[in-house]
């Protein structure tokens, strides 16, 4: 689904801030990555996005060497991921349900065809009284559960979530951990960056992906 | 993903047509602004070119239908006898509708306004004028009449306006001329106008351009969403600037009908015409208006199109 080749990158005619990375996402996977603050969890993720392109080596992404894709090509691919930003990126302007339909109005889908399933994943997290709200009256664990939902609301076949649950108590971390898993069960591949280690051993079966001093380690799961 | 079966709410209760470009911003009214103030003079220029236009049109109409014979005074000759044989004559003359020959008194009354009340007119040797009215389609054959008066009237002189029309061909023509200069300079104001605020639009929408590319918008969807923006910008400004110049020009027509009355406003009349600008004017000003407001979208598209390939 997912595999980077020797891939380095640096900024301008800086040293490499990351560099052969060698390592495959497989579908239906679900891994970590991790490593201390600041290592590059997020550089690797807009890698994975395409939104950077790697200065050496190459990354396959569906099947497709991104670097020989048209702008359509990525815009094509994208839709088959789901991201979760650390910083929500919700628009401001937007109410809480248009974000989270958002992904679906920009494939030009009917409004009335989508606002059942949008409505019925907004109550599942949480978020059924809060549809008509404008994210800058949202808490910071309302805005990333309208993120998460965001990134949902499409299935994707790949989920890039930045620390998903950096901004939430711990028992509504283990509730949208648990959607991830269903979102897994259901044949999408995860990948949830974060350094937080209490939530990472919750789930010993998956893949750890560390990344630090600009090269990255793969630590397999236990078996389940 | 719940157990209990949802109900889904209704139209009236879910907020769900907001624009993804922000609609309201102190750029977008700024920018209603100048379109409206740029409509509104691109409006006043194509309805003036076209007054002008028509009143050219008006003059030409009369004057080209109307020739002049005059007949000077000279010592020993019966003027009177010399106006009544080149009117016969010219009457008689092939293409001629009828001529009408104006008495002393008439023709030191066309004279009076500009020598004043205290100039004996009967001491001068005022001309003498003939006005023949051309049958139609026999405006431009003069031809005939002048043969005419060379043989039964010789001390008769022809004059068919030719110059005078010309002169008011040249006019009429600058007059366009300027106004699409100015029309010209309108548009690449406000193509100018049109290019900082959708560069503007697109620095203060970056997050949202980000946002939208990482959900799987394409670039074709944004540029259509910045478009409808602007073009809804626009059809404001434009409306707003169209409407304006109609009003002008309706309560211009409504001035100088009232002012007909009087003397001077009788004048401005006859020389520039009522102000009306007829249903081809309106219709001329509401065009402008509609192509501007579509100009405005077209150019944010292209321009949003040039931004995002920048930015890729």
């Amino acid at each position: 689904m997912l595999r980077f080749d020797n891939v380095g990158l640096r900024y301008g005619v800086g040293p490499e801030v990351l560099r052969d990375l060698d390592f495959s996402i497989a579908p239906q996977s679900f891994q970590f990555l991790t490593g201390p603050s600041g290592a590059g969890k997020t550089t690797m993720l807009k890698l994975m996005l395409l939104s950077l392109k790697p200065t050496r080596g190459t990354i396959h992404i569906f099947g497709e060497e991104a670097g020989g894709l048209s702008k359509d090509q990525i815009t094509a691919l994208r839709r088959r991921i789901g991201v979760v930003f650390q910083d929500f990126r919700l628009l401001d302007h937007l109410t809480t349900y248009e974000n989270v339909a958002l992904p679906l109005r920009v494939r030009g889908r009917d409004e009335a065809g989508y606002r059942a399933e949008v409505v019925e994943l907004l109550r599942w997290v949480g978020l059924g009284d809060r549809m008509n709200a404008l994210p800058p009256v949202l808490s910071g664990g309302e805005k990333q559960r309208a993120a998460i939902a965001r990134a949902l609301i499409v299935r994707p076949e790949l989920l890039l979530a930045d620390e998903p649950t950096g901004n939430v108590d711990p028992s509504l971390a283990r509730r949208l951990l648990r959607l991830f898993v269903e979102l897994h069960k259901s044949g999408t591949a995860v990948v949830i960056a974060t350094h937080d280690l209490s939530l990472m051993d919750q789930f010993g079966y998956a893949r750890r992906l560390v990344v630090g001093d600009g090269q990255l380690r793969v630590f397999e799961g236990d078996p389940r | 993903m719940n157990d209990a079966a949802p109900a889904i709410p209704a139209d009236s209760q879910l907020k769900r047509d907001m624009p993804l470009v922000p609609a309201n911003s102190i750029a977008g009214r700024a920018l209603v602004v100048v379109i409206a103030i740029l409509t509104f003079l691109a409006c006043l220029t194509a309805g003036g070119a076209i007054l002008v236009g028509e009143a050219s049109q008006a003059w030409r109409g009369e004057v080209a239908r109307d020739v002049t014979i005059q007949i000077k005074p000279r010592a020993g000759e019966d003027v009177d006898a010399l106006v009544a044989l080149a009117a016969e004559t010219a009457s008689r003359a092939p293409g001629v509708a009828d001529a009408i020959a104006y008495t002393k008194a008439q023709s030191e009354a066309i004279l009076a306004p500009w020598l004043g009340d205290g100039v004996d007119l009967g001491q001068l040797p005022i001309p003498r004028l003939i006005i023949v009215h051309m049958q139609p389609g026999h405006a431009d054959d003069l031809e005939p009449l002048r043969a005419a008066l060379a043989a039964g009237a010789p001390a008769a002189s022809l004059d068919d306006h030719r110059v005078w029309l010309s002169r008011l061909d040249v006019m009429a023509g600058a007059v366009v001329v300027f106004a699409a200069a100015l029309f010209a300079l309108m548009i690449v104001a406000m193509g100018t106008a049109v290019g900082f605020a959708t560069r503007g639009a697109m620095a203060g929408a970056r997050e949202i351009v980000e946002v939208l590319h990482f959900v799987g918008a394409a670039d074709s969807y944004i540029a259509g969403q910045f478009q409808g923006h602007f073009l809804r910008l626009g059809l404001r400004g434009a409306g707003i600037g169209g409407a304006a110049a109609a009003l002008f020009f309706a309560v211009a027509a409504l001035a100088s009908f009232v002012a007909r009355r009087t003397s001077a406003g009788a004048e401005i009349v006859a020389l520039f015409g009522a102000f009306q600008l007829g249903l081809p004017g309106y219709a001329a000003i509401v065009f402008v208006a509609g192509a501007i407001a579509v100009l405005t979208g077209v150019l944010s598209r292209r321009i949003v199109f040039r931004q995002l390939s920048a930015l890729s």
